[in-house]
């Protein structure tokens, strides 16, 4: 479903992806993982089209995608829920979770609204509320919710679990599964080692703009070069 | 201090408010595009003065008077608006916003010697009939113009605050303001919007101009005057809110009208100016400004 080869990408005079290729096939959960800077939230720039790569290519459905714009390749099915949500803060939860099929699946909103609130009962508790004054927790909810509302055909999920306290990282990793559980295919980058690997079928390990490990989530959890790789040892 | 009578400081009040209608909506422009772009807009006392000329020639060369000319102004100086910030504004700010502030200031110097080549420094004015009529609510005289204005501008208010609270349009706008990269990936085209947002606020002041002319000259430099204004009204109301432009434009036109009651109509503007730094002072994020 979403093929990446070669991907060289960067700021200015910095180079943050030094040739990344990975694959994510339909109905997959694939882990990116890797520590503070090594390139994750880059290659999510990079693949919903808001950073232009430097060479490589990407292609999502059969379709190559390298250099559209953002809307232009959310609106092919290729949602990315980032880091820190950036949801509208200054927007009710409604209008946050509207906006979210403002490209894509509008016709279906009533609908794709409905099925927000049923796995998320605590965003219809709050649905006229400023965004910006929920908790972080509501805040990620919410922020899934809006990728939700355009019917992804694949979810980028960038550090979902980030600042939210254990017992909420666990639900989060929950209804991760239950996503995937329904079809969707997930891309989940994180730095929360363990337990993506748990829920993984296949994981990748970036490692200063490259990937250092790539394999089934099973045996990179056994390789000892991930301890190396993550932790820098 | 004299002492005046209660219905001449009423109908002082009376006069103030309407007036200050008008100034709210040249505020509400400005107000709009610095709350979505970040920018201040330097340009947008030209463009009220260009805005001015076109419902001048509107009327001179077609005949139309200028609350009629409100019809075909709004969509022209919308479209005008989105292709200044779509073709010259966006291209050469290339994403710092002080090249937009120097992009908007070198505009505004060129449209003004555009317009002062073209009309010359001489002072237009429209003549019509109802100009110098005026409405009689209780003790109070009101003009015909500003009443107009007045009730044209919340009708333009109400309009654009339900543009932005219930149309998708509106929510991607209010979106862009707070959460550029969120809005680009729910799909939202932040350039459009950005555009848009530019071309409501010169529509604002196509409005706003037409509402002027019939009590009001034009010169090729008439629009600074008022966006003088319209700065203390967005500071005051706070930086980037479209309600508190509104209420900011009414008190501020309140305010003239009472010191240039107290102290003579050549200082009407001195009051203006004494909030603006009191606002500065005491409450820098105005009435209804975000907090930092």
């Amino acid at each position: 479903m979403l093929e990446v080869r070669d991907l060289v990408a960067g700021y200015g005079l910095t180079r943050v992806l030094e040739g990344v290729s990975l694959d994510v096939t339909a109905g997959e959960i694939v882990a990116v993982l890797g520590s503070n800077g090594a390139g994750k939230t880059t290659l999510n720039m990079v693949l919903s089209g808001l950073v232009k790569p430097r060479s490589g290519e990407v292609r999502f459905a059969g379709e190559r995608i390298t250099g559209l714009s953002p809307a232009q390749v959310m609106a092919r099915g290729l949602i990315q829920v980032p880091e820190g949500r950036k949801i509208f803060p200054n927007l009710n939860v409604r209008e946050n979770l509207e906006l979210g099929s403002y490209r894509r699946a509008k016709a279906n909103r009533a609908k794709n609204l409905e099925k927000v609130f049923a796995t998320f009962p605590r965003l219809r508790e709050r649905v006229a509320q400023a965004a910006g004054t929920l908790s972080g927790g509501e805040q990620q909810m919410l922020a899934i919710g809006r990728g939700m509302m355009a019917e992804p055909k694949l979810l980028i999920l960038d550090e979902p679990s980030l600042g939210l306290s254990p017992l909420l990282v666990e639900e989060m990793f929950t209804l991760i599964r239950r996503l995937h559980g329904e079809g969707l295919a997930i891309m989940l980058v994180e730095q929360n080692v363990a337990q993506s690997l748990d829920l993984a079928d296949r994981a990748y390990v970036l490692e200063h703009g490259a990937f250092a490990l790539a394999g089934p989530a099973a045996e990179v959890r056994e390789n000892p070069e991930l301890k190396r790789a993550y932790l820098g040892l | 201090m004299r002492n005046f009578p209660p219905e001449i400081v009423m109908e002082a009040v009376a006069n103030g408010l309407l007036t200050g209608a008008v100034y709210g909506l040249v505020a509400l422009g400005l107000t709009l595009v610095y709350g979505v772009l970040h920018i201040i807009n330097f340009a947008h006392g030209a463009l009220l003065t260009l805005a001015m000329y076109a419902a001048w020639v509107a009327w001179a060369a077609f005949g139309l008077d200028p609350y009629v000319a409100i019809l075909p102004l709004v969509p022209i100086f919308f479209a005008l608006g989105y292709g200044v910030q779509r073709l010259v504004i966006g291209p050469a700010s290339r994403g710092e916003d002080s090249n937009i502030l120097l992009v908007t200031l070198g505009l505004s110097i060129v449209l003004e010697n555009a317009m002062l080549a073209i009309f010359r420094s001489d002072t237009l004015s429209v003549q019509v009939d109802y100009a110098m009529e005026v409405i009689e609510a209780g003790p109070m005289l009101l003009s015909f113009p500003r009443v107009v204005g007045f009730g044209v501008a919340f009708v333009v208010a109400a309009v654009l605050f339900v543009l932005l609270r219930m149309t998708d349009t509106g929510r991607a706008i209010r979106a862009v303001a707070k959460e550029r990269t969120g809005a680009a990936l729910v799909g939202i085209d932040v350039g459009h919007v950005y555009a848009v947002t530019f071309g409501i606020g010169t529509a604002c002041l196509a409005v706003a101009a037409c509402l002027l002319l019939p009590s009001f000259y034009v010169n090729p430099r008439v629009g600074n005057a008022f966006v003088l204004v319209a700065f203390t009204i967005v500071v005051l109301g706070g930086m980037g809110s479209v309600p508190g432009a509104l209420l900011g434009g009414l008190v501020i036109g309140v305010v003239e009208s009472l010191s240039g009651l107290y102290l003579g109509d050549s200082l009407g503007q001195l009051g203006i100016f004494v909030i603006f730094i009191l606002v500065l002072l005491f409450k820098p994020t105005g009435l209804f400004g975000a907090r930092a």
